[in-house]
């Protein structure tokens, strides 16, 4: 299999995707960009102290990010999922109602570190998707990763997505502990060639010190790319954690557009996992309908102010 | 590995291949460089510090191959005025020669400095007179063209350790350059910096489809208070050349172009005791062995001659591929290249810019023409070129023997030859069977191949795992008909001195 992947040349690899950050968006396109990338969001809270209010306003940030008076409600999509705690996920459910067009996500299999019996992940999977979640975002095992136990780490990946039924899967491979790209690429074909169409492979939990860079975006889309030319399976892809900023966001999307080309360019394929990028994106679609930017506060559940 | 793969193969035959989308869903808008180039409508030429009109009163246009617009009227050069640049730079050398190497150097680094000032303007001007994307002359030419003028003014002071065991060191006196229209502000710095950093004075001539950046050098020139004569410019077509490679002022003659011209400069400079550096064509081979890693190979193929329109010297032109991985090299090329925009050049998303002149879309296309008539196969991506200028889509040929023409001869556009070998063996013989030596390409993900590679590929730089790569530190230069001399490094200083 090692064979079959090839290796990947870090050096290689950062002078493509810097090539992404030339790229010139303006007028109608960056509109596009912007609105596509708040589709894509997956609206994270993912904290000790999260409560079922802190959840219900999150929610509801979701269907509706931002609220112009008098303006088209159409405007502005909704965001593709909130991605919560499995403990919050009835919650969610709760704020959401039966049936919402917003997914919710939860975070399972003993989430960020992943470091607990497989019996106890897979059931924290099943209780998950009992309570109503409509995706799982998972982790692999990264200590059976470095020692080599590739089938084992596959094991895992196939019980977990039994478990999840007709839950989507987000695989997350933690790649700052992966750490080279060659790795990267091996987790990504590990999980894709079981992955059904419809699941994701996602960078990491953003609980480590370094989370989605455009470089590790883009050997998973390569390897995304690969799979699918061979197989006909299109996996999606949800980098995450360290996406701040609308700018970033449309790199990203433009990394997408050249590698997986437009069929991916949606958020049935691709989402950001974040929490602030969401009101940045909102401040630049303002800034593109009145010609000025607004203050933090002017967004609802922004953190930031003065 | 588990069953799942298995099981889809067995699938396989009855669905069409699954196919990539690289459509218009998301499609830029026009993202234009807004800078004033600040040209002028008339340029004289600059002899003796100040711009001066030719001696016969005449001029030719200088069109913007993207439109094929007139940008500004340059003065053609004949004799005479050769002569009277020859003389002013004779006048100036002792005196310039003389200054001490930290007083050099300061003038140096003030070109360097104000170029950088200006560094928007010049990469609009260098876009709208070469038809070069504006990414590349705002992140590669301007700035590496300052680079050159920073790392000499390092050297001018410094020559005296430059050369261990020399005696003495000193300046050839004046020196003739003449330069290619692919480069034309960096290859004007690569001629410039040594020379001045060595006590030499010059005259230049640039390209003719490619003068205006020079002569707005020549503005800086008199804005740093670079002494009259120590450079001028004289413009002009090739009689302008022959006339400045004859003059029996030149002590050195420095040239960069085509190997046609090269031989014609070298049977002019003969006999007559001036030295000479030519730097010629090329017909790189890019060498990606079965254990390279593909994506970023692909990556390096497209930078390696796609860059600037495939107008370089030192571009891979002939792709060598090991026989396993052939196929999936191309495909993943085929791809990528559906990717890159060609376009309008001074738009900042612009991959591929337009063709320098009507003459040189005239030769590539001949060469394509000759490549499909001896039996190669063309592939070329949908794309839609603009309805004026001179432009040419990025072109794959697959099933390129040795022997055909598109193998052999360069071609100096956007067009790649991909030929396949077996062995480590093959892939030196196939690559160093060319009448070129001036630079190759190696992908593989072993290091002692590198090694390997390096010694026995017979050209004047090899880039691993990466292509295009220059830096003004790192002498580059040809072997056999690629030329001889070095530009950069110590080793291009060394070809501006005389050591005793």
């Amino acid at each position: 299999m090692l064979d079959e992947m090839g290796p990947v040349d870090a050096v290689g690899v950062e002078e493509r995707v810097a090539k992404y950050g030339t790229r010139s968006i303006k007028k109608a396109a960056k509109l596009f960009g912007l609105k596509l990338a708040v589709s894509m969001v997956d609206l994270t809270t993912l904290e000790g102290k999260d409560t079922p209010g802190k959840v219900a306003a999150l929610c509801v940030k979701a269907r509706t990010p931002h609220e112009i008076a008098g303006g088209d409600p159409a405007q502005i999509p909704m965001v593709a999922a909130v991605c919560v705690y499995p403990a919050m996920v009835r919650h969610a459910r709760r704020a959401l109602g039966a049936s919402s067009s917003v997914k919710i996500a939860s975070v399972a299999t003993a989430f960020p570190s992943g470091q607990a019996p497989l019996r106890t992940r897979l059931a924290e999977v099943r209780a998950a998707v009992a309570d109503g979640a409509d995706e799982v975002d998972m982790v692999i095992n990264r200590g059976a990763f470095l020692a080599g136990e590739f089938g084992r780490v596959q094991d895992e990946i196939a019980a977990v997505l039994e478990a999840c039924g007709p839950a989507a899967l987000k695989v997350i491979f933690e790649t700052s502990e992966l750490e080279t790209y060659d790795n990267i690429r091996l987790a990504s074909f590990l999980a894709l060639r079981l992955l059904r169409p419809g699941d994701f492979i996602k960078t990491s939990t953003g609980k480590t010190s370094s989370n989605a860079t455009l470089g590790n975006n883009q050997v998973m889309i390569e390897a995304i790319r690969d799979h699918y030319l061979q197989t006909g399976v299109a996996i999606g892809m949800k980098p995450a954690g360290g996406i701040r900023t609308a700018k970033q966001a449309l790199t990203f999307l433009v990394a997408v557009k050249e590698t997986l080309g437009d069929a991916w360019l949606t958020n049935r394929r691709y989402r950001f996992g974040a929490s602030s990028l969401l009101n940045d994106l909102l401040r630049q679609l303002e800034k593109e309908r009145t010609g000025a930017y607004q203050a933090p506060y002017a967004f609802s559940e922004a953190t930031e102010s003065y | 590995m588990p069953a799942a793969p298995a099981a889809k193969k067995s699938r396989r035959p009855s669905r069409p291949a699954p196919e990539l989308i690289f459509g218009d869903l998301w499609e830029f808008d026009p993202a234009p460089e807004t800078a004033d180039p600040k040209l002028k409508p008339r340029y004289d030429l600059f002899i003796g510090g100040a711009f001066v009109a030719p001696a016969a009163g005449r001029y030719f246009d200088s069109i913007n191959p993207a439109n094929e617009q007139k940008l500004a009227e340059i003065a053609v050069a004949d004799e005479r005025d050769v002569d009277a640049a020859y003389a002013a730079a004779r006048r100036a050398q002792p005196g310039w020669e003389r200054l001490s190497g930290a007083e050099r150097g300061k003038y140096l680094y003030r070109l360097a400095r104000l170029l950088q000032d200006r560094a928007r303007e010049f990469a609009v001007a260098e876009t709208l007179d070469g038809g070069k994307p504006i990414k590349e002359s705002r992140d590669f030419d301007v700035p590496m063209s300052a680079a050159h003028f920073f790392y000499h003014a390092g050297w001018a002071d410094k020559l005296d350790y430059a050369f261990p065991g020399a005696r003495s060191i000193s300046a050839h006196g004046v020196v003739g350059q003449v330069i290619p229209w692919n480069f034309p502000l960096l290859m004007l710095a690569w001629k410039l910096a040594p020379a001045l950093a060595t006590g030499n004075t010059v005259v230049l001539k640039p390209a003719e489809t490619t003068s205006i950046t020079a002569l707005k050098l020549a503005e800086i020139l008199q804005e740093a208070e670079l002494p009259p004569g120590v450079v001028n410019f004289v413009t002009g077509a090739g009689e302008t050349g022959a006339a400045v490679v004859a003059h029996p002022a030149a002590a050195k003659i420095a040239f960069t172009g085509s190997t046609e011209v090269g031989r014609r400069i070298m049977r002019a400079t003969a006999g007559t005791g001036k030295k000479l550096t030519l730097e010629l064509g090329g017909k790189a081979a890019n060498i990606v062995f079965d254990d390279a890693p593909l994506d970023q190979a692909v990556e390096g193929i497209v930078n390696g001659i796609f860059f600037n329109q495939g107008h370089v010297c030192c571009a891979g032109s002939r792709l060598l591929v090991q026989e396993g991985v052939a196929d999936t090299v191309i495909a993943k090329l085929k791809q990528r290249i559906r990717v890159l925009r060609v376009g309008d050049p001074i738009d900042k998303n612009t991959d591929i810019g337009a063709i320098n002149s009507r003459e040189q879309l005239e030769r590539i296309r001949r060469l394509v023409d000759a490549g499909v008539k001896e039996g190669a196969t063309l592939h070329q991506p949908p794309c839609r070129l603009p309805a004026k200028g001179f432009y040419f889509q990025p072109s794959l040929f697959t099933d390129v023997q040795q022997s055909h023409r598109i193998a052999r001869e360069e071609i100096f556009g956007p067009v790649l030859s991909i030929l396949t070998f077996r062995t480590v063996d093959e892939a030196i013989e196939k690559a160093n069977n060319t009448a070129y030596g001036l630079s190759a390409g190696v992908w593989t993900d072993k290091g002692s191949r590198i090694l390997k590679m390096s010694t026995e590929l017979k050209a004047g730089v090899v880039w691993a795992n990466t292509y295009n790569k220059f830096d003004p530190a790192s002498p580059f230069g040809g072997y056999k008909e690629s030329g001889f001399g070095r530009e950069g490094g110590r080793h291009g200083l060394a070809d501006y001195v005389k050591l005793g």
